[in-house]
């Protein structure tokens, strides 16, 4: 093979999956080369076909996807016309997949080593000491402690960060020359996603292997890829070197994608969010000429709605820079759409001098017993402490946010507050009253129409079966008893209005025909439903799309102005909390490491959990940059058997001996409002650099190193 | 896994307790019917008081029963009336024919239904698959009384190779079981076949196959190593609940087929109100469904390590 062969070519390729209602383009001319050493991210909102393409480099379709036109070449050579064989010899041996979910991806019953074994049993020639020592050399790599004891565990035995390493290892086995990764990192917390991106990050430089990434997040393809091709509704949009799209992004869409995610950086009112309008168009209905269209601000009657189609056209930016809009070269000079005003938030200051919500010393232990007879034959019984002593207070009209990694009990807490478990002991005061013992059923009404909640995944909390105008007048009624049907569907026309969905258009839709970003409109409707004075928020906005995201975000930001209530926002995105609240609360296996207002948590000094999770968060912005010593490295603790002194010493980069390890650390106060738990001295603290360091002329500037 | 093993023989014990406690106060409980069962229904009243009376009927409840599971548990399960013997001395004859009959269907069941179970599952909607779906249909929609007819037709009557009943009394004779085997296989294979292919279907769209696939495995390895085991675990349960089925509700073909077995027992007791006979069956019912189920766990723990380490 000569250099010039690229290694993977895609030619062309346009693939169409077959169903009852006719063929559904997924991936429309789609074109790719990928040379020894590179490495290509492809990202995307889902349903824009990025996945099809992954599965097709493999040529791995299922049943009823068809390559319509365009081949796929490997080293040359047609993937499509190969035979079952030839495939069968590439897969897992030249090309291998790191996938998105690495607890289903791995057999639950088969062994790890027998797992990882077999790749190499098919595809080399090693003995099987040889093999072995590859398997042991290569979990190594992909840092996983006693390589030799985690072979013969199966995969349900091993943690959700440790199973994506051992899908890692399993693709590096053979030493592939193309690795392709499906979202490794979606199913992870953010400091797990840290250490795996930096892992795959030095063993492509190991290995040399070229990569395909595919993920929805800017800010993870820019730590790991060269190039970039965004997708839109199955075209490429834009392609080009990553950091010149991410310098001179030229498509709207790109454009608008960046505009979505909230910085981390940067003061809310610095960098407002502008949500793209509209939705992804339905694969069998999408828009003449360019997709984007309905959605763009730049659209031009009889030129962006050309039949024939946008080409792929060359940038003014950069010979590698292709843009697929037909106003490439004069949408600089063309008028930026208005950027809106972010919500402007007095209220925190103006704070009352009594907490709506008053959290004092809570703990919640969990007893956990093996089974019905080993309860009967032994008392013992193994206690996790899911909350650890945990005091917050929200004011009338603050957001509060609780950050920490799945496990720290932050959903926990949320539980305690509605009543739905009990804490161990503790108090929880609302509104003047004690609601530590009122359970969610022998709450009144009007209690439990003031203290709403508003959960992660809007499609498993909406009935599927009644229509969303029903649910929603139904939820009304049972808050406003008083209230006769006609006023109650009044009331629940005002809410739909309220969540920007016309009452008209959706009121009698079933929740199946709504799309994410507006059942969870729905969903925060049901929580508004009885005027509360304090909405929970789980995650509001992780199980949506980036676009989507940001709009429902701003609609929070908006309900909670107008309608004056407190937010408490549970969440593990950093750059959503900084954008969205006033005061934050960080967790960690069940203790609070660091409280105080937004400013402070973003700024030294920094609790060094504060800090690591803040050095994980992907920045996609080129006019951020951001230190990346810090790393968590391990897993989370079993609740079980917890370190003893500080809960994070196990795996804390400021780790004193002798200290943190023995004795739990003092909570420190730095101001009124601002405390840090930690055996480490304030000045020290103090003394650290910020995470963050803007460049504000970087946006019209060269790039420089991101 | 000891701890496990004790624990289910426990839990075992005591479902058998708590079943036998049932039926002897349903048949037994009230003291006059019995007495009407075995003296008959033209006894007169003094008769019967007389025979409870002899029989120690007219103690508490709690003490008969007492006695009875002490003599159950020794060995003695009563006196059959309708075939005036002890239960114990013919009772073991029936279970050893139908144990024959249920382990000759069960060895021909499991690998057919398995084999056209996976072969169909492996490949879903194929032609293969199609066929094979066919066949498992057909055999499982034809009830056991009318291939009962169908089958006799065909072998016993227009070829004529095969004995119509099968009642062995000559001693016992390989020829004579073919028939009731052969029915009771194409009644039931077919619903295993199904419930293997729902499975294999489902598991083979499962993640971890596309992973099997995509590291290059052959599909043969695909199917045997990483499908297979995931896909037993379903019909494993299933399959144990047919020897229930088939130690007490195969009265068809055994009547159908003069075959002397369990089914044939319950029958005549039910008939003949024989309440230890009655009593004997339910309770070897019982003990057959906890331990086939206890078996069918075991194998299931050894097929799934998600139960077996958790």
């Amino acid at each position: 093979m000569d250099t010039q062969t690229p290694l993977l070519e895609a030619k062309n390729l346009s693939i169409a999956y077959s169903t009852r209602s006719g063929p559904l383009n997924a991936v429309i001319n789609f074109n790719m080369t990928l040379h020894k050493g590179d490495s290509i991210g492809i990202v995307g909102e889902s349903g824009c076909g990025k996945t099809t393409v992954l599965l097709a480099l493999m040529n791995y379709l299922g049943k009823n996807g068809i390559i319509t036109s365009g081949d796929i070449f490997f080293k040359g050579k047609s993937l499509l016309s190969m035979s079952q064989q030839e495939l069968t010899d590439i897969r897992g041996n030249q090309i291998s997949m790191i996938y998105q979910e690495p607890m289903s991806a791995l057999n639950p019953c088969l062994t790890i080593g027998k797992q990882l074994f077999e790749v190499l049993a098919f595809h080399s020639n090693l003995s099987p000491s040889e093999a072995q020592e590859r398997t042991i050399e290569t979990l190594h790599d992909v840092r996983l402690p006693e390589p030799e004891h985690i072979m013969t565990c199966y995969p349900h035995q091993i943690s959700g960060g440790q199973q994506q390493r051992i899908v890692i290892a399993m693709a590096l086995l053979s030493r592939p020359t193309v690795l392709l990764l499906d979202e490794p990192t979606t199913a992870l917390d953010v400091t797990v996603e840290y250490g795996i991106i930096k892992l795959i990050n030095s063993l492509k430089q190991k290995y040399g292997s070229s990569m395909i990434y595919i993920s929805h997040n800017m800010g993870l393809i820019r730590q790991t890829c060269e190039d970039l091709i965004v997708m839109y509704s199955g075209h490429a949009v834009e392609t080009g070197k990553t950091k010149d799209v991410f310098s001179k992004p030229s498509h709207p869409y790109t454009q608008g994608l960046l505009k979505c995610i909230p910085s981390p950086a940067h003061e809310p009112s610095e960098r407002p969010l502008s949500p793209i309008k509209g939705q992804l168009p339905p694969a069998n209905d999408r828009p003449k000429g360019c997709f984007f269209g309905p959605r763009c601000h730049f659209f031009k009657e009889g030129l962006c709605d050309n039949p024939n189609g946008i080409p792929l056209e060359k940038t003014p930016f950069h010979p590698n820079h292709f843009s697929r809009c037909a106003r490439t070269h004069e949408l600089e000079k063309l008028e930026q759409p208005p950027t809106p005003k972010a919500a402007t938030r007095a209220s925190s200051s103006t704070q009352d001098t009594h907490p709506l919500l008053s959290i004092q010393n809570i703990k919640k232990n969990y007893h956990v017993q093996q089974s019905l007879f080993s309860s009967l034959s032994s008392s013992k019984t193994k206690t996790i402490k899911a909350n650890n002593d945990i005091s917050l207070s929200v004011y009338k009209g603050q957001i509060v946010s609780i950050v920490g990694e799945s496990g720290c009990g932050k959903t926990t807490l949320a539980k305690l507050i509605l009543g739905l478990e009990k804490p161990s002991s503790g108090s929880i005061s609302f509104d003047n009253q004690n609601i530590s013992d009122l359970s969610v059923r022998t709450r009144d009404t009007s209690l439990i129409s003031h203290l709403q909640m508003i959960f992660q995944n809007p499609n498993e909390t909406l009935n599927p079966s009644l229509s969303v105008g029903y649910q929603i007048t139904r939820a009304v009624r049972k808050f406003n008893p008083q209230l006769s049907k006609k006023d109650a569907r009044k009331k629940a026309f005002k809410l739909f209005d309220m969540v920007s969905l016309s009452p008209q258009i959706f009121f009698n839709r079933l929740p199946m025909h709504l799309s994410g970003g507006q059942k969870q409109r729905i969903g925060i409707s049901r929580a508004f439903a009885g005027s509360p004075s304090l909405v929970i928020a789980d995650e509001p906005v992780s199980a949506l799309d980036v676009s989507v995201q940001s709009s429902v975000i701003e609609l929070l930001h908006k309900l909670q102005l107008n309608e004056n209530c407190s937010l408490l926002v549970i969440s593990h995105d950093l750059s959503l909390v900084r954008y969205l609240s006033d005061f934050v609360v960080v967790m960690y296996l069940g203790h609070i490491m660091e409280s105080g207002p937004v400013r402070d948590i973003f700024s030294p000094p920094f609790n060094p959990y504060t800090e690591a999770l803040l050095a994980a968060v992907p920045i996609a912005d080129v006019s951020i940059s951001k230190r990346d010593d810090i790393v968590l490295e391990g897993n989370l603790p079993s609740p079980f058997n917890p370190p003893k002194g500080c809960p994070l010493s196990s795996r804390c980069h400021r780790f004193i001996e002798g200290l943190c390890d023995t004795t739990p650390p003092p909570t420190q106060k730095i101001s009124d409002v601002h405390s840090i738990t930690c055996h480490i001295p304030i000045d020290t603290l103090k003394s650290q650099p910020p995470i963050f360091t803007t460049n504000p002329n970087q946006n019209n500037q060269k790039e420089t190193k991101s | 896994m000891l701890l496990f093993l004790s624990k289910r023989l426990g839990l075992l014990l005591l479902t058998v307790l708590a079943t036998s406690f049932i039926v002897f106060a349903v048949l037994e409980l009230d003291v006059d019917t019995v007495a009407v069962k075995v003296l008959g229904g033209y006894s007169t009243q003094e008769q019967r008081a007389l025979w409870l009376e002899e029989n120690g009927y007219n103690r508490l409840f709690i003490t008969r029963y007492a006695e009875w599971l002490s003599n159950f548990v020794q060995g003695d399960f009563g006196y059959s009336t309708r075939f005036k013997r002890p239960v114990g001395d013919f009772f073991w004859n029936y279970l050893g024919m139908t144990a024959i009959l249920a382990g000759i269907t069960m060895a021909i069941v499991v690998p057919l239904a398995l084999t056209f179970g996976i072969l169909s599952g492996m490949k879903e909607t194929s032609l293969l698959d199609r066929v094979l779906s066919f066949i498992c249909i057909i055999s499982t929609s034809v009830p056991e009384f009318a291939s009962v007819i169908l089958f006799s037709f065909i072998f016993v009557f227009t070829l004529g190779i095969l004995p119509g009943t099968s009642s062995m009394i000559q001693g016992f004779s390989w020829k004579e079981l073919v028939l009731p085997v052969l029915v009771l296989v194409v009644y039931d294979f077919g619903y295993i076949a199904r419930i293997t292919r729902a499975s294999m279907v489902e598991v083979m769209h499962t993640s971890y196959v596309r992973t099997a696939i995509l590291k290059g495995m052959p599909f043969k390895r695909v199917v045997t190593v990483h499908a297979l085991r995931n896909a037993l675990i379903a019909p494993v349960t299933a399959i144990f609940l047919q020897f229930p089925w088939l130690l007490s509700g195969v009265v068809v073909v055994e009547i159908a087929f003069a075959y002397k077995g369990i089914g044939h027992l319950l029958l005549e007791g039910a008939l003949y109100h024989d309440i230890s006979l009655i009593e004997m069956c339910t309770v070897v019912a019982v003990i057959v469904v906890v331990l086939t189920q206890l078996i069918a766990d075991i194998i299931c723990m050894f097929l799934n390590p998600r139960i077996r380490f958790s």
